[in-house]
């Protein structure tokens, strides 16, 4: 087109585009450290390979099970009815509730979705879709060391 | 100045020149409310309303001793109960009323869906009410972690972790409502605060926004009364069909202050995070036919995780209800939607059925 738009017509389009970027701008500027603010801060996670358990050997009998501290998320103490030591993250691979070892199953159990993971941490019946992490348990003495898988 | 009004005194006429109170009255006394065999379902509005001004007021009292730390919520709240004169009354009236109003809305969202009084105009009416009922849950949600026990706790975890499996932006939002990776104190401080302070804040918003715009179409016929012609009268909203209302909400009052007395609620363990899942976990029963899924759902679906189907699925479901009015296109020409009839209430029967299994299946078995 030959024509030309009018003076006015220019100048408005141009105030409407000035507008409208110094609003997105505007918006940008609140949103952005709004949305950082909303985030928290990554905290640092234990970053400990290995534990020492605060109770002995001797005290975890046969059948049963004890949930101790891994860092900051729980695991899992099996003693297994034929005296072997195993221990997992108690962290249910399902929906992230804490399991427990059932006496009367002779497994690990949680009680959220009723998950049944065997004495090797597989995930045997119910809705978890993983195993349980496994770690591995040195007896030193009468004192337990639970390590991450090397 | 405008001369007084004949049979008002001097200072109605003074505040009417100032604030309009006159455009107020004139707007109160044109309302009416249409008399048919399927009246009832009006009430459940207000009743949702009423019980949520019951929470309002309780809520404030309640924060005059709640301490919002995992190191002192649960000591302040046992601190209520024992030592607070009428503490106990005080959080058992928050509580039941808690649960009486989803009850109530759930009521009047089902009413309205069967009555399909979401056809046009009132499309804008249902998209705000299901919002409401988004936020309702959101503070049934919020509320029940504050008392900081073994129950909440672990219904956090799991509620949280379910928004984990949302695709793409699941990460994200774990983190965002958690505060954090896991479920600790920071959770407890944010959940507090999106419980007295943002959801308060949206909902009076929408609630706003849902009442001015029941004033504005007002009330809503269903269908079948239309085609038989109409309602036969209506009746004056006030005084007529309020005083109606608050025969509903002393009622309800009075069933709180009974439910309060004898079922007081619970505190329970304190929680703590290095402790198995307890046996019997439950949630609020509003959210039990979900989790009672979750149950039912294999390891894994078609590949996918299952949990993660169930969750697509509940947001699927929730996304078509939002949307019904703009779906049933049937309702809106008029027509017969016998289709919307059939599935919601399939959707009540699912909601009966899952809700009573997840009270009943053995939590062991």
């Amino acid at each position: 087109m030959e024509e030309t738009l009018p003076a006015d017509t220019t100048r408005r389009r141009f105030v409407n585009w000035w507008l409208g970027t110094t609003a997105g701008a505007f918006l940008v500027s609140v949103l952005y450290p709004l949305t950082r603010y909303l985030i928290p801060p990554p905290v640092a996670e234990s970053t400990a390979a290995s534990v020492t358990l605060p109770f002995k050997a001797d005290d975890v009998k046969p059948n049963t099970g004890q949930i101790f501290k891994f860092g900051n998320r729980p695991a899992i103490l099996v003693r297994t009815a034929s005296g072997e030591l195993k221990a997992f993250s108690a962290v249910c691979t399902h929906l992230n509730c804490t399991v427990q070892y059932r006496t009367d199953l002779g497994h690990i159990w949680c009680a959220c979705h009723n998950g049944h993971f065997d004495l090797n941490g597989q995930n045997i019946a119910g809705p978890p879709p993983r195993p349980l992490d496994g770690f591995v348990v040195n007896v030193r003495g009468s004192q337990i060391v639970v390590s991450k898988n090397a | 100045m405008k001369s007084t009004e004949p049979g008002r005194g001097r200072l109605w006429t003074w505040l009417d020149e100032r604030t309009g109170l006159g455009d107020v009255e004139r707007l109160a006394r044109h309302k009416r409310v249409p008399v048919h065999r399927h009246g009832f379902w009006y009430y459940f509005g207000g009743m949702t309303l009423f019980l949520f001004m019951v929470q309002v007021i309780t809520g404030i009292l309640l924060l005059l001793y709640y301490r919002p730390s995992a190191e002192e919520a649960y000591e302040s709240v046992q601190f209520l109960m024992a030592e607070v004169q009428f503490g106990w009354l005080i959080r058992s009236i928050h509580s039941w009323s808690a649960n009486l109003m989803i009850f109530a809305l759930f009521v009047h969202l089902f009413s309205v869906l069967l009555l399909k009084a979401y056809r046009p105009p009132r499309e804008v009416t249902w998209l705000s009410g299901v919002g409401l009922l988004g936020l309702a849950l959101g503070f049934g949600f919020t509320g029940y972690l504050l008392p900081w026990n073994e129950l909440a706790f672990f219904a956090t975890k799991v509620g949280t972790e379910i928004t984990g499996a949302v695709p793409v932006m699941g990460g994200f939002l774990l983190r965002l409502l958690r505060g954090g990776p896991d479920v600790t104190g920071a959770t407890l401080t944010r959940f507090y605060g999106i419980h007295v302070a943002i959801l308060p804040a949206i909902a009076t918003g929408l609630m706003g926004l849902h009442l001015y715009l029941v004033q504005r179409h007002g009330m809503s016929v269903p269908p079948s009364v239309e085609h038989a012609g109409g309602p036969a009268r209506t009746m004056p909203f006030i005084p007529n069909f309020l005083l109606r209302d608050i025969v509903g909400w002393l009622t309800a009052l009075a069933a709180l202050a009974a439910l309060a007395a004898f079922f007081p609620t619970e505190l329970g363990r304190k929680a703590d995070p290095f402790a198995p899942a307890p046996i019997g976990i439950k949630p609020e029963w509003y959210f039990m036919f979900m989790f009672q899924t979750l149950k039912y759902l294999p390891a894994h679906i078609l590949g996918i995780e299952g949990e993660v189907v169930g969750i697509l699925g509940f947001g699927l479901a929730g996304a078509l209800l939002l949307l019904l009015p703009f779906l049933d296109r049937r309702t809106a020409r008029g027509q017969r939607s016998s289709l919307v009839t059939w599935i919601g209430a399939g959707m009540i029967v699912y909601v009966l059925v899952l809700t009573y299994l997840g009270y009943t299946a053995s939590a062991t078995k």
